[in-house]
């Protein structure tokens, strides 16, 4: 298919029911399709989880997508987020080798991003940042003099702006 | 209220579902179960041969009644022999409960013996599936399976339980649910009205219309609506293979099945109709060839139950989500008020060119296989249809048997062609016999098979023993894997790398007699009719006829792939469209 890709954010309630994520992630793999990133939780109402996840594909790739979730019996309701207005964020931790003049050159960075310093040791930031992907991309690309430990990031989550909600 | 144990509600929650057949194979896992359906009276289970066997006998009880089939396995093993049958359901959206034995709730995920993740391993085979993990909850449980498993797009659901959940040790309140909620699920009924309103209006627009119906008309019960919307605007109808039966084979305007082995004139007025109508069909790859040459100058509109069918392979112009019968009723109610007809003689002119193709290549205006010495495939098959009247339910194993079947027995009604289209499942034929003659005691059955076929589930011979199922099985024996070998022909120069038996074919009729049957077997043209007329004069008796064909046919026409559209078809060795 040469029709043009575009990333597309999911987000879907389920049963909060063993195997209904299982049932989720497997119809990807069984349709080829692919999961950029994945993030799930309980929500308020203790018998639902919200899953949201980001996937690139065509416009048809993403219909096939929307329909065959939508089949599945643990899913209960389903949007995709990037047909609206939404609220993108996701959060990272990233652990970077701090010292010397690098020291200060990342806490600098980490201001600019508006992220925040969790942990320090004299050798070591632990750094969080929250926003949409794109952000959390670039300040990986900012302090990439200084040498990055470890990044560890939550998948995005999102959320449709004004009075448009996914409930029961 | 009444108090049961988890093995006897799962067994009574099946006689108030109003099941009347499971069948299965025990295993330690299921022996709880087992001794319920042992003090059950209402429920009977047959006993197969191999787990296998009970999914397809239960799927072949699903295609001829309508309601879901029922399987009981054991654990591991037992579970996944089950897998094929399950999968073969779930192509051809056949209803069935398949309930497995699984090790107590607290070995699991300990290896224990003969466990296996039953719920894992069938998860994208199955429309939906249940690990039961309180006995209470079996009642509802089995009345969410068997409505998940019949309503909507069909398919199958696998229960698995656990033993201790079934143990008899503790009883339980029992009350069958009268009513089923899913908070997640409401299958598509009614189509939308502006969209039926567009579709009658295409549709009496069309100056070279075709009907393409699907084994949704069959699943679907709209054979009625759909052969009455056809006799009234007089439109040709083609079935793809698994909708054989959903329009009459033997009426005027049916052209016969479609796709890779479809007839001339079916695949060329598809190629070059106007509008098509899909009703209850998918747009199978064996159906469409090549889907960006697919009917190019085609408005399409597509009746499914499934949105996710619609425009998955090729886009849909008119849309319509919803039961294909009442769609097709809300049509001939439109098409009941309206003054408009469709334009007398563009149809009339469609009708002579189809008139045309049929008279230059149809399938059925002459035959068009050659004459050789040995009996031909399609010319058994011509027999059967006269012998039987063309009134028994058939099923069929895979490969070209298969497909002369459909192309020759000309089915008349829904629900009489059994047949794995989806998955193409050898083995299945057999079996799914026994679980079609269950379902019409009264019905002549017949397995249409090759010896490669039969093989892979003949052990069902001894089931048909124990339980006196007169199936007659008309063996097309030419002594190889006849569809492989006819690709190896085509793609492969003839390199016939393991298609061939070597010489190592069992005595059909004397392996027929060591089951208890009889065994027939036929060399000569001259005596093709008698014996088969001596086969089904046997009413109580299985009859084994094997059947020697000539080895060297191909079933044609056969579309040329890949890059071929509709209209490009080998019809026979030497001639292309």
């Amino acid at each position: 298919m040469s029709e043009k890709q575009s990333k597309r954010i999911i987000s879907l309630l389920m049963e909060n029911a063993p195997g209904a994520l299982s049932r989720v992630v497997g119809l990807f793999s069984q349709r080829g399709y692919n999961i950029e990133t994945l993030n799930v939780a309980p929500t308020d109402d203790a018998s639902l989880s919200r899953l949201t996840l980001t996937t690139i594909g065509s416009e048809h790739n993403i219909e096939q997508i929307t329909k065959n979730l939508n089949k599945l019996i643990d899913v209960v309701k389903l949007v995709d987020l990037t047909e609206g207005s939404h609220i993108e964020r996701e959060l990272m931790l990233v652990k970077v080798k701090a010292t010397g003049a690098l020291r200060e050159e990342v806490k600098r960075c980490v201001d600019i991003f508006r992220g925040q310093i969790v942990d320090v040791t004299s050798t070591v930031y632990t750094i969080q940042i929250v926003g949409a992907s794109d952000k959390l991309d670039a300040f990986v690309q900012a302090v990439s003099d200084a040498q990055i430990l470890e990044v560890v990031r939550s998948g995005v989550s999102g959320i449709a702006r004004g009075e448009k909600v996914l409930s029961l | 209220m009444e108090m049961l144990s988890g093995g006897d509600m799962l067994v009574r929650s099946l006689q108030d579902q109003g099941v009347e057949y499971v069948f299965g194979y025990p295993g330690g896992s299921a022996l709880h179960i087992y001794d319920a359906i042992f003090r059950n009276k209402a429920v009977k289970h047959i006993l197969v041969r191999h787990e296998q066997a009970a999914t397809h006998a239960a799927d072949g009880y699903a295609r001829v009644t309508g309601r879901a089939g029922v399987v009981l396995v054991t654990s591991g093993p037992g579970a996944t022999n089950a897998i094929t049958g399950i999968a073969t359901a779930y192509m051809d959206s056949i209803p069935m409960v398949v309930i497995s034995g699984q090790v107590p709730s607290d070995k699991i995920g300990e290896d224990a013996f003969q466990e296996t993740d039953m719920v894992g391993v069938s998860r994208p085979i199955v429309k939906h599936s249940f690990l039961v993990k309180n006995a209470a909850d079996i009642p509802d449980i089995v009345k969410k399976a068997f409505y998940i498993a019949e309503t909507g797009r069909p398919g199958p659901v696998v229960i698995d339980i656990p033993k201790d959940v079934t143990s008899p040790a503790e009883t339980f309140p029992y009350e069958y649910p009268k009513k089923v909620k899913i908070r997640s699920y409401f299958p598509a009924e009614k189509g939308h009205s502006g969209q039926i309103k567009k579709a009658v209006q295409l549709l009496l627009e069309a100056r070279r219309p075709v009907i393409y119906s699907g084994g949704g008309v069959v699943l679907g019960e709209a054979s009625k609506q759909l052969t009455e919307l056809a006799h009234k605007l007089n439109y040709p109808v083609t079935n793809t293979l698994m909708g054989l039966g959903g329009f009459p084979g033997t009426d005027k305007q049916c052209l016969g099945m479609l796709g890779m082995h479809g007839t001339f004139e079916a695949n060329t007025a598809m190629h070059h109709a106007d509008v098509i109508l899909a009703v209850g069909a998918r747009f199978d790859d064996r159906v469409t060839n090549t889907p960006s040459k697919f009917c190019p100058g085609a408005k399409i509109i597509h009746i499914d139950i499934d949105p996710a069918s619609i425009s998955k392979t090729i886009p849909a112009d008119i849309p319509i989500v919803g039961s294909v019968q009442s769609v097709l009723n809300e049509m001939l109610e439109l098409l009941a008020q309206t003054k408009e007809a469709p334009d007398e003689k563009a149809l009339a002119d469609w009708w002579q060119q189809i008139e045309d193709w049929r008279n230059r290549h149809g399938l059925y205006t002459k035959n068009r296989f050659e004459q050789s010495g040995q009996i031909k495939p399609q010319e058994v098959i011509q027999a059967l249809h006269e012998v039987t009247g063309g009134d028994a339910i058939i099923t069929s194993d895979v490969g070209q048997h298969q497909m002369f079947t459909a192309q020759y027995y000309h089915f008349n009604r829904p629900r009489q062609w059994v047949n794995s289209g989806g998955l193409g499942t050898m083995g299945f034929g057999l079996p799914a016999a026994m679980g079609a003659q269950f379902a019409e005691r009264d019905q002549q059955v017949v397995c249409v098979t090759g010896e490669g076929s039969i093989q892979m589930c003949i052990q069902e011979l001894s089931t048909c023993t124990q339980y006196h199922l007169p199936i007659k099985i008309i063996c097309l024996n030419n002594q190889a894997l006849g569809m492989v070998r006819q690709w190896q022909d085509l793609h492969y120069d003839g390199r016939y790398s393991e298609s061939l038996y070597e010489e190592s074919l069992p005595d059909f009729k004397k392996l027929m007699e060591a089951y208890g049957h009889v065994g027939i077997t036929v060399t000569e043209r001259s005596e093709l009719k008698e014996k088969l007329e001596e086969c089904f004069a046997m009413k109580d008796r299985v009859v084994f006829m094997d059947i020697y064909v000539d080895q060297s046919e191909h079933v044609y026409p056969m579309q040329v792939a890949p890059n071929g559209a509709m209209r490009d078809m080998w019809l026979s060795k030497t001639e292309r469209t």
